[in-house]
């Protein structure tokens, strides 16, 4: 098998075993960037020479003699959305087109400490409004499994730059849905943790209270081993949970038998494309022959997600977004004639329409007259929504829907039409509403193009995803294909 | 013509020292060279976030416990949205419908009544930094911006409109500033902006209980400040109404240099904020146990020290007024009692000469270089006989100028009182001999001669003559 479709704890033992050292796989999967990027349009900056380095210094731990952790010399990528010092952090916005932060986010520092080697930051629809990363203010990705069509979004970049082996692991961000309908559209594992249970600080803010960092990986036992890397508490991040760190790969190899699985009809009915209907009840019909027990379950107040959703976050997003005015960082407009000059012009150019459309959407919902109707409203029908997962949760260990309504569709296709757009998030949203864990797995393929099965589970019990997760992938035999570029 | 009355409010604003800013390790240090007091937090780049520093919330609940409020079981803050170049992340983290503190009162008093002046809220808030014009705002070619402010911990404190005169005004805030020196928790200099206060202001008829429009008052930098300009709205609002006219509600701007307020921007232009809760700073609980241990900690307050004062040092309800009015003044009274017991005696020195000197020279109590010790013992030496209370003033003057003790002062200037009967009766003599007439005035009842043959002899003893014995011998060999 190609190096570059291999699994992190698969190079780990060649590491190990001395059969290639960090520097030359480094190398190869630079090469492999190389020869596919032009297609796939996956990163804004690869960051060729920090990456050699870092594999130069696990080599000389190896040469050491030093007991190599599980992901030291593993190509990361990471969605440009996370501040890496000195490194240009674009959020693929032109407004952001020139910024080198100062310092890293955590988990930047985090990945880093693990010995991991950084390839680059990855494109995503700017400041991760959108499900196609289309909205990018500089390129737009490519579906590795046919390049005519979107891979999703927002953490687009990062899911392709998994799925075509142009790196081994990756990092995403998820405010509604953007690491797993990535996933789902790519083929590879995407999981939202749980709100809190990776640090915040350094990932430039689209919706504080629903923003979440978590990993992409071509296994469950690489996204638990990174999952592992990332998680913990951050006292720079006030909502980052206090507590104990979980070991997650302690939920691998684990079998399924009488737990209790959930399937929300609310998730499988209309709008569901019937080709990924068709998966995920094969999917389910794998869960059962492993001893879970399926049962329907039921999230009555689904149907106001999506509003609510873009209610807050919106909301959000208009004061998060305030900062890029021209006046610190960013693209200035030159031209202006005074301050409000300034910032129109700078904002004008330096925004794409659905970031300004956003903007324009959560100022509105917080202005004054409007806020108890709009934003508070949407705050309580959040609550409400909290509490049918809870109240499932109750009953069911696990739910399982599909991650997409549908596949990877056309570039193009939904540009026109935000609504649509919109809707391709419907099944991922709720879980960020309540801040509850999902991930995503592949769940075969519909019209030869990857289909993903989300799990979602209660807070802080990823653990148990984990287990699910690598139980069906274990048996479901949907590994071993890969795009052919 | 109706007679008018002033309805006012105050919105103070206090800087809180803590050492570091209220949301990041950054120091809160006065007057550093611009933009080295900041790190990314404060600047607000992307992707940072905000964690309190918990030493703000004890601050906060200080101040909230000293003016009597109630202190939230349950707390957040908010954010507060507008764009200016000093603010980083256009918008500012403030508190909005749960305030840290609520309901509370002080205690004001002007000529010769207290009056009770409502708190309506005390919330924290982040400071914002500061624009450095090439001259004229209006015309400046470009401005820079300072963000060493920016994130400094301040605490708003707003009042019920209970006020009803400039003096009341000023008043207020005199024993706000009092009272928060006293917690400790600020300088509350208004000179450095680490005190700062706006005023709502309207009029209405005597009598009326319905609120006129108010307008609101900017940039008042001084306790004077305050009362001229409440003073000058007060009569352009009366002004205003006289003619027939309509007030506006506005926000205007004090101009000290020309006296007056003149408009900034009316209720149209007034922004609407777009309060919402933060998303990045998680609700506060706050412990009751720990407001208890607070309040227990909470130094005596102005109020608390006047009443001891009274009580333990008989001292008037003026005097004690007076020199509780400031902490420093109320620490080095009491740093005085230290080494001397006669607390009237202390009282009296502090707020004669002492004050005086102060304020002729604009020396802050702090800077003064008589040290409470010194002041004791020129006490003890007017006690001892050493000095007369003339001769004390200009030792006290002397001190206050050098810093020198006052023993030396007194030996180097050869000051020491005599009291030996014979040299004094010496001189005694001399000056009736040379003055038969005046002696005979006095024979004939004329008290005021006395006067002139005292005065005799201290000149003859450059003043150092113990005053009661030469009264004495004066009067004894007349006879």
């Amino acid at each position: 098998m190609d190096l570059f479709y291999m699994t992190a704890h698969e190079l780990h033992g060649k590491l190990t075993a001395g059969e290639i050292s960090a520097g030359e796989l480094c190398r190869a999967f630079l090469d492999r960037l190389g020869s596919v990027e032009e297609r796939l349009q996956a990163f804004i900056t690869v960051t060729e020479e920090m990456a050699l380095k870092q594999a130069g210094e696990v080599d000389k731990r190896i040469a050491a003699g030093e007991k190599l952790p599980p992901l030291a010399g593993i190509p990361i990528a990471v969605k440009d959305n996370m501040c890496l010092d000195g490194v240009r952090t674009t959020c693929a916005s032109k407004i952001l087109y020139n910024f080198v932060p100062p310092y890293s986010a955590t988990v930047v520092e985090k990945i880093k400490a693990a010995g991991m080697v950084i390839l680059g930051k990855t494109n995503m629809d700017e400041f991760a409004m959108g499900s196609s990363t289309e909205n990018s203010g500089f390129q737009i990705t490519s579906n590795p499994w046919d390049t005519e069509r979107v891979p999703g979004g927002s953490s687009g970049g990062s899911a392709v730059s998994v799925a075509a082996g142009e790196t081994v692991l990756a990092l995403g961000s998820d405010t509604g849905g953007s690491i797993r309908q990535p996933a789902s559209l790519c083929g590879v594992v995407g999981m939202k943790p749980t709100y809190g249970a990776v640090s915040r600080y350094g990932l430039v803010a689209f919706a504080s209270s629903l923003d979440q960092i978590g990993p992409f990986a071509r296994d469950v036992a690489d996204c638990a081993q990174l999952l592992n890397v990332i998680t913990g508490h951050d006292p720079l991040d006030s909502t980052s949970a206090p507590g104990e760190k979980t070991d997650y790969t302690a939920f691998l190899n684990r079998d399924i038998k009488g737990l209790k699985v959930g399937v929300p009809r609310e998730y499988m009915g209309e709008g569901i494309d019937p080709g990924v209907r068709k998966e995920i009840e094969e999917a389910l019909k794998v869960l059962s022959s492993l001893g879970a027990d399926i049962e329907e379950a039921t999230l009555p107040h689904s149907r106001y997600a999506i509003p609510v959703y873009y209610l807050i976050a919106t909301a959000e997003a208009s004061s998060n977004l305030a900062r890029y005015d021209g006046v610190k960082y960013g693209l200035r407009d030159e031209d202006a004639q005074d301050i409000v000059d300034m910032y129109m012009k700078s904002r004008s150019r330096g925004f794409g329409t659905e970031v300004k459309r956003r903007i324009m959407l959560g100022t509105y919902a917080l202005s004054a007259g409007y806020y108890d109707a709009y934003y508070l409203k949407a705050l309580k029908a959040r609550t409400l929504i909290k509490q049918d997962f809870d109240r499932a949760l109750d009953r069911f260990d696990v739910l399982v829907c599909p991650t997409s309504p549908g596949t990877a569709f056309r570039k193009g296709e939904k540009t026109d039409d935000p609504l649509q757009m919109y809707l391709s998030d419907i099944t991922t949203i709720s879980v960020n509403l309540a801040g509850i864990p999902g991930i995503s797995v592949p769940a075969g393929f519909s019209g030869g193009l990857p289909v993903g099965m989300q799990i979602m589970g209660r807070p802080f019990d990823e653990g148990t995803l984990i287990r699910v997760a690598h139980a069906f992938e274990g048996s479901a035999g949907h590994r071993g294909r890969f795009p052919s570029l | 013509m109706a007679q008018y009355e002033a309805v006012i409010g105050l919105e103070v604003h206090v800087e809180l020292k803590t050492n570091s800013k209220i949301f990041c390790p950054s120091s809160t240090g006065f007057g550093g060279d611009p933009n080295t007091h900041v790190c990314p937090v404060c600047l607000g780049l992307p992707g940072v976030l905000p964690v309190l520093n918990k030493d703000v919330l004890e601050y906060a609940i200080k101040v909230g416990l000293a003016l009597n409020c109630g202190i939230a079981e349950f707390s957040k803050f908010d954010r507060k949205n507008y764009y200016y170049p000093d603010l980083p992340k256009n918008y500012q983290i403030s508190q909005y419908d749960l305030p840290i503190a609520e309901h509370g009162y002080l205690d004001i008093r002007v000529e010769d009544s207290e009056k009770r002046v409502g708190i309506t809220r005390v919330h924290m808030e982040e400071d914002a930094g500061k624009l450095v014009h090439q001259g004229n705002i209006s015309t400046t070619p470009y401005s820079l911006v300072d963000y060493n402010r920016t994130g400094v911990p301040l605490v708003e404190i707003v009042s019920e409109p209970d006020l009803r005169t400039p003096e009341e005004a000023r008043a207020y805030l005199e024993k706000m500033k009092a009272i928060i020196q006293y917690t400790g928790v600020s300088d509350c200099k208004m000179e450095e902006g680490s005190l700062r206060c706006d005023a709502n202001i309207s009029i209405r008829p005597v009598g009326s209980e319905k609120l006129g429009v108010k307008t609101e008052i900017k940039n008042m930098n001084s306790f004077k400040a305050l009362q001229r300009a409440l003073h000058y709205e007060t009569e352009r609002q009366t002004e205003v109404l006289e003619e027939g006219g309509r007030i506006v509600q506005e926000t205007r701007t004090w101009d000290e240099a020309r006296g007056i307020t003149l408009s900034m921007r009316s209720k149209e232009q007034a922004h609407d904020y777009r309060y919402f809760p933060d998303p990045d700073l998680v609700p506060m609980v706050i412990d009751r146990e720990w407001v208890k241990r607070v309040k227990a900690a909470l130094p005596e307050l102005p109020d608390q020290r006047k009443a001891r004062y009274v009580s333990d040092y008989g001292l008037s309800d003026y005097d004690a007024a007076v020199i509780t009015s400031t902490k420093e003044l109320a620490d080095y009274f009491e740093a005085c009692l230290k080494e001397y017991s006669n607390a009237k005696a202390v009282g009296n020195w502090v707020m004669g000469d002492l004050s005086r000197l102060l304020n002729a020279g604009g020396v802050e109590i702090t800077q003064c270089r008589i040290r409470p010790g010194q002041l004791a013992e020129m006490l003890v030496l007017m006690d001892k006989g050493t000095i007369s209370g003339k001769i004390a003033k200009a030792v006290f003057e002397d001190m206050f100028e050098t810093g020198r003790d006052p023993g030396e002062i007194i030996s180097e200037k050869g000051l020491v009182q005599i009291s030996d009967e014979g040299e004094i009766g010496a001189v005694v003599d001399d000056v009736l001999a040379a003055n038969p007439k005046v002696v005979d005035d006095f024979r004939a009842g004329k008290d005021k001669a006395l006067g002139f043959l005292v005065g005799q002899v201290m000149k003859v003893t450059r003043g150092k003559a113990n005053p009661e014995m030469v009264n004495k011998m004066l009067k004894d060999r007349i006879k």
